[in-house]
């Protein structure tokens, strides 16, 4: 009971939370009516853009805890979901592969050339893109034990940004348009509207959605029988496969799951940004994201979504308005975005010493943090 | 009497080690055989083949006729082969119900798993007490009776215990030893592996005595129990 209970607040605070952002940006934000002292300093703590791109790292950061947090796989190469989803939207939702012209419920007129599939129909499709290949890295190397998988994986989040960054002449076929990029995304359509890449308020609509479908699928997947399967293989792998859990099937599917999430927040992401660039698929967002997870609090959903929409912010916003701020009144000249990984490996170090299980911890995880190993601590008592 | 298992002429190694040389076993319908030895015997190592967990090198395993020597220990698992492993294996942070109903993972038949999980409680009625209770925070002997109730979750044709015995108090052994017998009256046959050879030939049909991965000696387990060399080498006589 405790559990739902807890839930439902955290669902109501975050429905609650959303309905205020989307009042402000959409109809307060035409800024007219507004007093200016509000607008300045809602444009520097928390422009429309910094909520946007929280919500497209709240995504991946729910896909990232299946396989980290359910299942307790380290990946290392999350970056590369994100990297094949985004070029999955430059690819069908902008005018690149101009020698062709293929149009599927798009967005644009007819005449544009170019790829052109509905913007709903792309999140399929880099989903499901990207779940292809989580299975195709996951089935060779998920029989690896912990740090070797995640060394595998780094490699991978490697390897896939780098394809798309050297990706301009294979063999003389430009994939990725190398360091240029691919520019000018089709609007979302949503009935009545399309929705453009300054319209912040709908685009924030339409990302809360693509979290909520992320927290929806989180939640039932736990509950469900392939969420106890996972909880199995996380607590102690030889006893699950005792149980008839099939360890393969059950971490291929946990990989393909969080790699659909990638391909959902890398379309999202594409959209937000409205274009997709090589070199913003870097190691730094892997590591970025498996700390949203980690200082949130593994497996909980709520912890991660928390730890994804503050660790974003403080990034894009946070940290740049109190570098403004602090430089304006004390008349110093201290570049703090600059000390962002610094702090980020801070707090790091700060929650491994005193908060090991996270912000808002799974109820389990904190048993295994505070009792230590168990397999020395809990098992038998009277063996020794 | 008709063989639920056979195991033909294994042989199984770790790397360049070879733990079982040569070892032959039958199983029968209804049956509790227990195999007894010292330390490094191979009796693990040939209960964790036939659970799939380890490869043999050569020989078969035959279950109800067909082989599944190869086969992975989930496939193992859903043709009927439960076991409570060495050491309980339990999982300390999820609650003694959710570790019941772990052990019936592969059953989708939601009434026959409700009615399998009250038969369990009633054969270990302290588990019932500590239905929502962590399991690792329980007595060993609570986890012992967890672990084989886990098994029988799995509703198996056979049921595979290792060291049921292991490091609980005598009154405990007691119990689980009742235990074992009472299983076998439902009509499931049981492979037992112990260590405790008095308690193990006291509540099995048959015995195999296994000796640096060789079977030694074989038969009835009331024979095997006033054997001057099995009394003089595992009963302390």
């Amino acid at each position: 009971m405790v559990a739902i209970s807890s839930q439902r607040k955290w669902a109501t605070g975050y429905l609650i939370a959303v309905a205020a952002l989307f009042i402000t940006y959409q109809f307060l934000f035409p800024w007219d009516g507004l007093p200016m002292g509000i607008y300045d300093t809602l444009q520097l703590w928390l422009p429309p853009t910094s909520v946007n791109e929280a919500l497209v790292y709240v995504i991946c950061a729910l896909g990232l805890n299946i396989v980290v947090g359910y299942a307790g796989l380290l990946d290392l190469g999350y970056v590369a979901f994100w990297a094949i989803g985004g070029y999955c939207a430059g690819w069908f939702m902008s005018e690149f592969f101009h020698m062709i012209n293929i149009h599927f419920y798009g967005s644009v007129a007819k005449a544009a050339p170019g790829i052109h599939v509905n913007f709903w129909g792309v999140l399929l499709i880099g989903g499901l893109v990207c779940a292809f290949f989580g299975v195709l890295i996951g089935a060779p190397t998920l029989r690896l034990k912990s740090d070797y998988l995640a060394i595998v994986t780094l490699g991978f989040g490697e390897i896939i940004p780098q394809i798309f960054y050297n990706g301009d002449d294979i063999g003389g076929f430009n994939l990725s348009n190398g360091t240029k990029g691919i520019t000018i995304l089709d609007p979302i359509p949503a009935g009545i509207k399309n929705i453009g890449p300054f319209d912040f308020g709908y685009k924030f609509i339409v990302f809360v959605f693509l979290a909520f479908v992320m927290i929806f699928i989180s939640l039932r997947l736990r509950k469900g029988r392939l969420g106890r399967a996972w909880l199995a293989i996380r607590e102690d792998e030889l006893a699950a496969s005792m149980m008839g859990v099939p360890l393969m099937q059950t971490k291929l599917a946990a990989y393909a799951v969080g790699a659909f999430a990638g391909g959902l927040g890398g379309v999202a992401f594409a959209t937000h940004v409205d274009g997709v660039y090589a070199e913003r698929f870097n190691f730094s967002i892997s590591i970025f994201l498996l700390a949203m997870v980690v200082l949130g609090g593994m497996g909980n959903v709520w912890g991660v979504i928390l730890g994804a929409l503050l660790l974003s912010w403080i990034n894009s916003t946070g940290l740049p308005a109190f570098g403004q701020t602090f430089n304006s009144r004390f008349e110093t000249e201290i570049n703090f975005p600059s000390f962002t990984f610094l702090l980020f490996g801070l707090v790091l170090i700060l929650m491994m010493l005193y908060k090991r299980e996270g912000l808002i911890p799974e109820s389990r995880l904190r048993l295994i943090l505070h009792e230590g190993d168990p397999e020395e601590d809990l098992s038998p008592k009277e063996s020794k | 009497m008709s063989a639920l298992l056979e195991v033909k002429n294994l042989k199984v190694g770790y790397g360049k080690i070879v733990a079982v040389k040569d070892i032959s076993i039958t199983v029968n319908q209804g049956e509790i055989v227990t195999l007894i030895g010292s330390n490094g015997a191979g009796k693990s190592t040939t209960l964790r083949t036939i659970s799939g967990l380890l490869k043999p090198k050569s020989g078969e395993i035959l279950f109800e006729g067909n082989r599944i020597d190869g086969k992975e220990g989930h496939e193992v698992v859903k043709l009927g082969i439960c076991q409570s492993p060495e050491g309980r294996r339990i999982f300390p942070r999820m609650t003694v119900s959710e570790n019941l109903d772990l052990g019936a993972f592969l059953r989708s038949d939601k009434d026959a798993v409700a009615a399998d999980r009250e038969r369990v409680l009633d054969l270990f009625p302290r588990l019932r007490e500590r239905i929502s209770q962590r399991a690792g925070t329980m007595s060993g002997g609570e986890q012992q009776m967890l672990a084989v109730s886990r098994a029988l979750m799995g509703a198996p044709k056979l049921l595979m215990l290792d060291e049921p015995s292991m490091g609980l108090a005598p009154v405990l052994v007691d119990m689980i030893f009742e235990t074992i017998t009472k299983i076998r009256e439902q009509g499931i046959t049981i492979l037992l592996i112990e260590q405790n050879a008095a308690a193990a030939l006291d509540v099995a049909d048959r015995a195999y005595v296994l000796e640096s991965g060789t079977i030694k000696m074989s038969g009835k387990a009331s024979d095997l129990a006033k054997d001057p060399a099995v009394t003089k080498a595992y009963l302390g006589g």
